[in-house]
């Protein structure tokens, strides 16, 4: 296998809010790397700087200090818009809260990241139907969010994740809105998406949801505690 | 380009009545500029018709009233015209621009009797043939009475169509004789219908030769009025100063007076005069309107600003997989001059259809200038108010937008 660059190289990472007169130090100096076809859960509490990680790993803000190289790309330097191109080509995003555009359907939900991309129509909605074929919502591309029920909602989140084809999946509590069922539903399409070779961050507080993952990254205050790979991997 | 506008046109179907009300405030604004232009527009034109009316380039000669009486018996009497005074502007060298004046004396408390039924117009006149061209009469049926008639004192007349319904019961009168004042006058001519200028019935009217009507109505005193008529519309002006040189001997003001004895009306000049008073009122009247529109476009922004604010976790997710500044931008900017167009549109259709009713007793005539003008507004009012909301979007940091709940 040629050596691919890393997905994801964080190095020596700080974030710093200023809050008035207090600086609060949401990270402190992470250091990891995440290489291609991982699938990686970060776990901690709220509080532990996990929202911050998720945003700059996202590319959603930038480090105050330290590298990260996204598929080699430093970030730091990166303009707004050069930003929202990397949101568009590198990061699918699934959310807790689904994040689909209200009365927008199925299908140009999945299309939106696409139609930023500039594909044109025809590519768009034949991409959009693969990517929702693959979650197992042929069947409903043309409902509205409020026609579907979480599960279903948050399956049209994985596939307007997936539609890009972009160097990371970035789940942040992607079941934490869903019930058990729906729950193991979202889990077993990752899993899956795993096994077909993506590159999948997961964050989250519940270490069941965490124990579906390779390997697992604990913060605390803004630090690593704990980097290593998940021993009790749940059988299948 | 097709895609944002699909977009645009679903963030507004999101929340009809509120598009909806927007609309109508901009389609009120735009309506009303058409319909208030029109109005002016229209009741313009109707002063110019009515000026027009008078005839094709003419000047009215008239004697001013003078007070104490110094010619004629008593009180406040007017200075003569005579017949000379208007052959003495047809010269060739003196007037070169004059291409005829007609000398015009006014019949008053004239009846008219035909087969025992009695008519009294409102204008019964004396003048010559060349008062015709003058007042620019056509005829719908007979001629006019000739040169010939009117040097031999021939009792002919032509009469305007409402004598002829009002006498005659719309029956052709050309060959009867009617008594006027029990004089009988053979009928020769009935002219076209000219309408109402708006403050009399141009066609209740009847004329006849100047030297008749010295004969049998007027007597052979002064005339009342003298109507020139000028070679053409750009010698009218050279044809008053001719008038007035020729006149000024002829006709010398009062002793004591500083006033001439006469003056000289020049329809170009009230035409002038009307129509710059008329551009003012219109103009007045437009900008009222826009006011409307500009209200119509802070319309626009208020709701832009509402749209945006709920929408704030929608833009989020947009800039999350990958919008751009520019995309939101533009999406918003396509939103609020769709809305305008909308406004813009149903503010046409409104303007032209309240531009057929008849407002405040005018006729309102469209300016076409003032659809462009309304519509086009309209549209860039919406591309200014929408600038702000759309600007406030697109420089929201994704995060943030993210956690709007």
């Amino acid at each position: 296998m040629p050596a691919r660059p890393p997905v994801i190289e964080l190095n020596e990472v700080s974030k710093t809010y200023h809050v008035g007169e207090i600086a609060v130090h949401a990270l402190n100096g992470i250091t990891a790397t995440v290489e291609s076809g991982e699938y990686l859960a970060i776990i901690g509490s709220s509080g532990s700087g996990k929202s911050t990680l998720m945003n700059i790993l996202g590319c959603l803000d930038v480090p105050s200090s330290g590298i990260y190289r996204l598929n080699g790309l430093d970030v730091r330097t990166a303009h707004e818009d050069e930003l929202a191109d990397l949101r568009n080509r590198e990061i699918g995003f699934v959310f807790q809260s689904f994040n689909l555009i209200p009365r927008t359907r199925a299908l140009a939900n999945v299309e939106l990241p696409l139609a930023y991309g500039g594909l044109d129509r025809a590519q768009r909605h034949e991409r959009a139907m693969r990517a929702l074929t693959d979650v197992g919502l042929a069947s409903r591309v043309h409902h509205l969010p409020s026609e579907l029920s979480g599960g279903q909602q948050q399956r049209v989140a994985i596939a307007r994740a997936l539609v890009t084809n972009p160097a990371m999946i970035l789940a942040d509590e992607p079941t934490g809105n869903l019930d058990t069922a729906s729950t193991r539903e979202i889990l077993d399409i990752l899993e899956r998406l795993s096994e077909e070779g993506r590159t999948i961050v997961l964050i989250t507080h519940e270490h069941e949801v965490a124990a579906h993952a390779d390997r697992i990254i604990e913060l605390s205050d803004g630090r690593i505690v704990s980097d290593a790979a998940n021993a009790l991997e749940p059988s299948s | 380009m097709t895609e944002t506008v699909r977009v645009a046109l679903t963030g507004l179907s999101a929340n009809k009545l509120r598009s909806g009300l927007t609309i109508l405030g901009l389609m009120i604004g735009v309506g009303s500029v058409i319909i208030l232009v029109a109005v002016g527009t229209g009741s313009s034109a109707a002063v110019q018709s009515q000026i027009e009316a008078l005839g094709s380039n003419v000047l009215l000669v008239q004697s001013t009233p003078s007070l104490g009486g110094l010619r004629g018996g008593g009180g406040a009497t007017v200075a003569p015209l005579t017949v000379a005074d208007a052959n003495a502007l047809v010269n060739r060298f003196t007037a070169p621009d004059v291409q005829s004046a007609s000398p015009v004396v006014n019949a008053n408390g004239v009846t008219l009797t035909y087969n025992g039924s009695t008519y009294s117009p409102s204008s019964f006149v004396g003048s010559t043939p060349t008062y015709r061209t003058a007042r620019d009469y056509t005829m719908a049926s007979g001629s006019w009475f000739t040169a010939a008639q009117e040097k031999q004192h021939t009792r002919v007349a032509v009469v305007g169509p409402t004598v002829v319904s009002e006498l005659f019961g719309g029956a052709n009168p050309v060959g009867a004789t009617v008594q006027v004042n029990g004089t009988n006058f053979q009928v020769v001519g009935v002219t076209d219908s000219k309408g109402s200028n708006g403050a009399a019935d141009q066609d209740d009217v009847v004329i006849a030769p100047l030297t008749a009507v010295q004969d049998t109505l007027t007597g052979y005193g002064n005339v009342d009025s003298i109507v020139v008529q000028a070679k053409s519309r750009d010698q009218l002006d050279a044809a008053q100063t001719e008038v007035t040189n020729i006149l000024t001997p002829l006709l010398p003001a009062a002793p004591g007076s500083t006033s001439s004895s006469f003056n000289v009306v020049n329809q170009g000049s009230i035409l002038q005069a009307s129509s710059s008073t008329s551009s003012v009122f219109t103009t007045l009247l437009g900008e009222v309107a826009a006011i409307s529109l500009i209200v119509g476009g802070i319309g626009v922004m208020n709701i832009m600003l509402v749209s945006v604010t709920e929408r704030t976790r929608e833009i989020g997710i947009r800039k999350a997989v990958g919008a751009r500044r520019s995309d939101i931008l533009v999406q918003f900017l396509v939103e609020a001059v769709l809305v305008s167009l909308f406004g813009g549109l149903a503010g046409v259709v409104f303007g032209v259809i309240g531009s057929q009713f008849r407002i405040a007793g005018v006729h309102p005539v469209i300016a076409p200038y003032s659809i462009g003008l309304a519509f086009g507004a309209s549209v860039l009012i919406g591309l200014f108010f929408g600038t702000y909301p759309a600007g406030r979007a697109a420089a929201m940091r994704p995060i943030e937008a993210l956690r709007f709940e």
